[in-house]
This record gives structure tokens, C-alpha cells and sequence, in this order.
């Protein structure tokens, strides 16, 4: 089981390094969904071709799948500005249902007041203030306290799903509601919605989230310090970095963009607190962090990717009744595991590849 | 007095019930993370087991060839972990989480692909489950006795045999390992396929002992409390032990709470009794109760030099 020398045939081109390494993981990825389909009993390109055609099919799939990448977005950049501190943000399920908390309560306690240009900004700088502060203690926790943040974000997930399930069945249920939600918000705290679609105005506070992350990583005295941590913390103190302040910015950042993810769903979608709007998409931020190689523009396309296939694995799960919708989990789950632990699987084989073209 | 008795008898035996998974799985997690290797996918492990424990047992309608299943389906991953962390120095803590969403996907694709209910098995009758061994009220079969054997084992083997000792150095200080001239990825190998087996063992628990059948994400975040066990505990089996059975009681104790009003308190909310085992163990992280120290190269891949 060893895997052979890194350096016995010398390393990959930038290009090969940059895009053909990743493109063979994600291959990998979806060869072994491909057999997991056919062990299932059916044709593996028929079920691609339902996929695509459910995810780009039509302007209303399109518009879906935009819907699913802005969730995707948001809960991707999270995960890459942490990775570029060093830290690994697992919190942003936790992160994603506080910022959800965080403007819903902005909204049912302002709405009826307040009209729609006033209301949305400052419900969504409650999203944002309310995922920070949920990332803001593991993030403390570890600079000051020592404690690993790995883990730390771990159980703030299942404490922040424990307070939701406590709010909402105790404290904000809608009176007379026989479900745990909240009433529903004014139309000033609702985000106008795109084409009668779930895809609402979030989508430009995603594009807009991607160029502030790529404008604070690489073109601000504060990107370059949280790099530089990331990089080599020693050097980032020999330059002057503060690293508890420096962990507590990072960690922030994150937990603010992942909180965004309830202002699409909450303000966009539902108009109303509910639970598990969030479900799945702070662990598949991982996933798109690590496809989209921690960049603002490949989280982007990551993001997009990832949104056609939960469109497109839901029209899949319809059209085939023994494939379900968790089928885009396996997904998720497999790609994770080759653009990321076993990222290096394919090097030895493209090495030897590169190696012997050049000979 | 007698109402009192079974009472405590009762509140003991539902303790334990819970406590079994939990302590199969600290026990598991233990052997890797003593032995280097991080290990958040535990949760994963046990969902996976538990669901090929209940459909090996529906289709073959034997219990133990449902354990079986169980821990080469917790085996299969756990090699995969170490194909990633070990093999191919990947990062410990994606290779976790990707076995964690891999198993919660996967298990509700086949199960609905074979049995056509939703994820769930059909419902386990007879000898397709684990029975009570002596006390049909406690549900006292016989992973639960593994379970308490697991805990004196697993001291027994990291603290008194020759293997333990190595296991131990290999989490602290693989280069010093590698210099005595044993294999560090042998060892880490080791220690993961030994965390599969109780983790395949904890799952089979759920789903044949405890429940009569699998049901989509029936682990519920056990593997975790599992995980905050093992860090409650200071990475020693008793102690760890000790954790799985204060938080089992947490959680028979929360059942029981289910809106009674208890007198001056009033009505505890069952979701904060729930939160407790990750409230408690970030206490400790933060170093209010006592200190935690994880082994030394805990989620660092060995590279040896050449």
C-alpha cells in the first residue's frame, strides 16, 4: 500500500497542477458514481443525460440551479477564507442556521415598520452579524483557549441545531401553527424573486460576496496578513500579525458568508423561519471549497456545478423512482474524498505520464 | 421503595442501552487517534454498518450475519481512511468528512434502491435481531456485554502490550518510531482497521440490538458525542467510558424530562439536555475542567524522509 515517491519523476507542469490534476478527481469522482448507478440497475448515461438535461434543461431548471449555486456560493467562500488562515471552518451548517435566526428575527421584529430598502439591508447585516458570532466562539476558543477548532465547529453545529429546534418549537412558532415556524415576514422583508423561481436577489449578493473575498484576499494589508497565516504563522508573527486577532477576522469572514445562506432561503424562498433550511450546504461547502481550489472565481464555478446537480439529481430522482435525491450526496461525499484526501492519488500516474512525453 | 428500585433499575438500564454505541465507538476512535490518525468519520462508519447489519439481516434473516456485514462495511471505509490519511498523507479531517456524507448519501441510495421504503429496511423479527441475553426489560444483548469488555480490552492492549506501547509512540512521535525500525504506516493501519471494527459493531447495535431495523440517519450525531467522549475522557479508555455513561444518562434522563416541570426549575428544555454532551466537552476544550491533550502527531501525516 505504498504509494510511490513524489519526486521519482519530477513535478507537474503549473497547468496540469492548477486544472488537470483537479479535472482527473473529479473524474474519479463521478466514474465511481458511475458503478454505484449501475449496481443500482441502471444505465449510468442515461442517468447522466436526465441530469443534465434537469439541471440545464430549460430556463426554469437554469434558474433552479442558479437558485441551489447561491446557497453553494456563499457556504464555499466560507470554508475557502478560512482554509486561507490555515483554519478549517466545519461550522458553517451551525454558521448558515444562526445567520437564517439572525435575520429572520431582524425581520419579524422590524417588518411591519420599516419599508423594503431599510429592511433588507439590515437584515442581512443581522445574517451576516449572527453567523460570525456563531464562528466567533470556536474561533476564540482556539486563539485564546487553545482548543482545536475542528472540533469546536463540529459541536457548535449540533448546539446551533438544538437552539433552533428550542426556538422555534418553544418561542417563535407562528400561534395556531401545528409546525415549528415562524409567522410569515411582511413583503418589505421578502427578496424580490426572479421569474416567479426561487432564485431571487441573493444571486447578486453571491457574485457580490466573490469579489469582496478575492478584493480582502489578495488586495488588502488584511488578506495578505490572514495568507501569510495560513502560509507560515511563525513568519506572519515576525511580521507584526497579531494571530488571535488575525483568527478572530478570518473566522468571522467565514461565518458571515455562510450565515448568508438564510437570506436566500429565509428572505428569498421561504418568508418565514422554518427548520433545516440549510440542510446539507455548510458540508458541501467544503466540497466546493476544495473543487474550487479556495478561489473566489473556481468557488464560483464549483458552486455552479454543484447547483446543477442538485437540480438535476432532483429531476433525476423523479424520472427514475429507484434513484433518490441522496444520490447527489453520494456525489458530494465522493468528490470530497478524491479533490480532497485523496487528492494526490492521481500525481504518481500523470507524473509518470508527463515524465514520459518530456523523455 | 420497590417503585424506587426498579425505578433506578430502569433509569440504568435505559442509561446503558444508550451508552453501548457510544463506547463501542469511543473505543474505536480511541485506538486511531491514540495511534495518530484523526478520526471524524466515525459517525459515517456506524451509519454504514448499521445499515448493512439490518439489510444483510432481512435478506439472510440470520442476526450475526448481519454483524458481520456490519463490520466489513465500517472495515471498508476505515481502509479507505487509511488508503487517504496514511498512504496518500491527505488531510485526516476531509477524508472523515467525506466518509461521513459518502455513508449518510449512500446508505439511503441502496436502501431505497433495494428494499423501495424510503431508506428504511424492513421492519427485523425474531432471530434477524440481537435478543436480551438475561433481562428481556434491560434490552441487554450481547454487544452490550462486548461493550463493557471493549473498555478493559482497550486499556489492556494501549496501555500494557508491546503493540499499545507502539501505537502510543506513533501518535506522539512517528519519527522516533520509524527510527526504531517498525513501520509507521503499518501501525497506523492497524489502529484504523481495529477503530472499523468497533465502529462496525456500535452500528450493528443500533440497527439489530437496539432498533429493529435501519432508518436514514439514525446514527443522529452519536459518532460526535462519541468523538467529544473520547476528549472528555483525555484520550484514556476509562475515563472515555466514564463520558459515554454520563452522556448515555444525559440522554435517558432527557427522555424521561420530556415536559415534566421540575420543582423552582421549571420545565428544562430537552434540547439543552441534548446539547450537553458538546456544551460540556467545549468546557473542557476551553480548559475550565482540567486540560485535554491530544496525542502530540494526532492529524499529521507521517512523511518519511528520503
Amino acid at each position: 500500500m505504498r504509494a510511490p515517491r513524489r519526486s521519482s519523476a519530477g513535478p507537474l507542469p503549473a497547468w496540469a497542477e492548477v486544472a488537470l490534476l483537479p479535472l482527473v478527481n473529479i473524474a474519479l469522482a463521478f466514474i465511481v458514481v458511475g458503478v454505484i448507478v449501475a449496481i443500482i440497475g441502471v444505465d449510468p448515461f442515461h442517468a447522466l443525460r436526465l441530469l443534465v438535461v434537469g439541471a440545464l434543461g430549460s430556463w426554469e431548471s437554469i434558474g433552479y440551479t442558479l437558485y441551489y449555486a447561491t446557497n453553494f456560493t456563499f457556504t464555499g467562500l466560507a470554508v475557502a477564507v478560512a482554509f486561507h488562515a490555515g483554519l478549517f471552518n466545519i461550522g458553517g451548517e451551525g454558521q448558515a442556521y444562526l445567520g437564517g435566526l439572525g435575520c429572520g428575527l431582524a425581520i419579524l421584529a422590524l417588518d411591519r415598520w420599516l419599508p423594503a430598502w431599510l429592511m433588507v439591508p439590515i437584515a442581512i447585516a443581522a445574517a451576516a452579524l449572527f453567523g460570525a458570532a456563531w464562528a466567533a466562539v470556536p474561533a476564540w476558543l482556539q486563539a485564546w483557549r487553545g482548543s482545536h477548532i475542528v472540533i469546536t465547529t463540529i459541536m457548535f453545529n449540533f448546539v446551533a441545531s438544538a437552539l433552533m429546534v428550542y426556538l422555534m418549537v418553544n418561542v417563535l412558532i407562528a400561534p395556531g401553527s401545528m409546525t415549528p415556524q415562524s409567522r410569515g415576514f411582511a413583503p418589505s422583508g421578502e427578496l424580490p424573486a426572479i421569474a416567479g423561481l426561487p432564485l431571487n436577489l441573493s444571486l447578486a449578493l453571491a457574485l457580490a460576496c466573490c469579489v469582496a473575498v478575492w478584493v480582502f484576499l489578495w488586495h488588502t494589508p488584511w488578506g495578505y496578513a490572514l495568507r501569510t497565516m495560513g502560509h507560515n504563522p511563525e513568519a506572519a508573527v515576525y511580521a507584526g500579525t497579531n494571530l488571535r486577532r488575525m483568527t478572530m477576522l478570518a473566522m468571522c469572514f467565514s461565518g458571515a458568508l455562510a450565515g448568508f445562506v438564510g437570506v436566500n432561503e429565509l428572505m428569498g424562498v421561504h418568508h418565514r423561519i422554518v427548520l433545516d433550511f440549510q440542510a446539507g450546504y455548510g458540508f458541501a461547502g467544503i466540497a466546493v471549497a476544495l473543487m474550487g481550489r479556495n478561489h473566489p472565481l473556481g468557488v464560483l464555478l464549483a458552486a455552479l456545478l454543484f447547483g446543477a446537480l442538485q437540480q438535476g439529481g432532483a429531476e433525476l430522482a423523479f424520472e427514475i423512482p429507484t434513484i433518490t435525491r441522496e444520490m447527489v450526496v453520494v456525489i458530494q461525499g465522493l468528490i470530497i474524498l478524491f479533490s480532497g484526501a485523496l487528492a494526490h492519488l492521481p500525481r504518481p500516474w500523470l507524473q509518470l505520464l508527463f515524465a514520459r512525453r518530456a523523455s | 421503595m420497590d417503585e424506587a428500585f426498579s425505578f433506578v433499575f430502569l433509569m440504568l438500564a435505559s442509561t446503558l442501552r444508550v451508552a453501548t454505541p457510544l463506547v463501542l465507538c469511543a473505543m474505536g476512535g480511541l485506538f486511531s487517534e491514540k495511534g495518530g490518525i484523526v478520526d471524524v468519520g466515525l459517525e459515517g462508519k456506524m451509519l454504514m454498518a448499521a445499515f448493512f447489519a439490518a439489510a444483510t439481516s432481512a435478506i439472510t434473516g440470520s442476526a450475526w450475519a448481519g454483524v458481520a456485514a456490519a463490520v466489513i462495511a465500517a472495515e471498508a471505509l476505515a481502509l479507505l481512511h487509511g488508503l487517504a490519511c496514511v498512504t496518500y498523507r491527505g488531510n485526516q479531517v476531509v477524508s472523515g468528512v467525506a466518509i461521513n456524507i459518502l455513508a449518510a448519501g449512500l446508505t439511503v441510495v441502496l436502501g431505497t434502491a433495494w428494499f423501495a421504503r424510503g431508506g428504511q429496511t424492513p421492519p427485523l423479527v425474531g432471530d434477524q435481531r440481537l435478543m436480551p441475553i438475561f433481562l428481556p426489560e434491560a434490552g441487554d444483548n450481547i454487544l452490550v456485554y462486548v461493550a463493557l469488555l471493549s473498555v478493559p480490552f482497550t486499556w489492556w492492549i494501549i496501555a500494557r502490550t508491546r503493540f499499545g506501547l507502539r501505537l502510543r509512540a506513533v501518535g506522539e512521535m512517528p519519527l522516533a518510531v520509524d527510527a526504531a525500525g517498525l513501520s509507521v504506516a503499518s501501525l497506523r493501519y492497524r489502529a484504523v482497521l481495529l477503530c472499523g471494527l468497533f465502529a462496525g459493531l456500535a452500528g450493528a447495535y443500533l440497527s439489530i440490538g437496539q432498533n429493529a431495523g435501519f432508518s436514514r440517519d439514525m446514527t443522529a450525531g452519536q459518532g460526535f458525542i462519541a468523538l467529544a467522549a473520547i476528549i472528555f475522557g483525555k484520550w484514556r479508555a476509562w475515563p472515555a467510558f466514564g463520558a459515554c455513561l454520563i452522556f448515555g444518562l444525559l440522554d435517558a434522563v432527557a427522555i424521561r424530562l420530556q415536559g415534566v416541570r421540575l420543582p423552582g426549575l421549571g420545565e428544562v428544555p430537552v434540547q439543552l439536555i441534548q446539547a450537553m454532551p458538546y456544551l460540556l466537552t467545549m468546557f473542557l476544550l476551553a480548559g475550565f475542567i482540567g486540560r485535554a491533550v491530544a496525542p502530540k502527531a494526532a492529524g499529521v501525516p507521517y512523511e518519511k524522509e528520503h
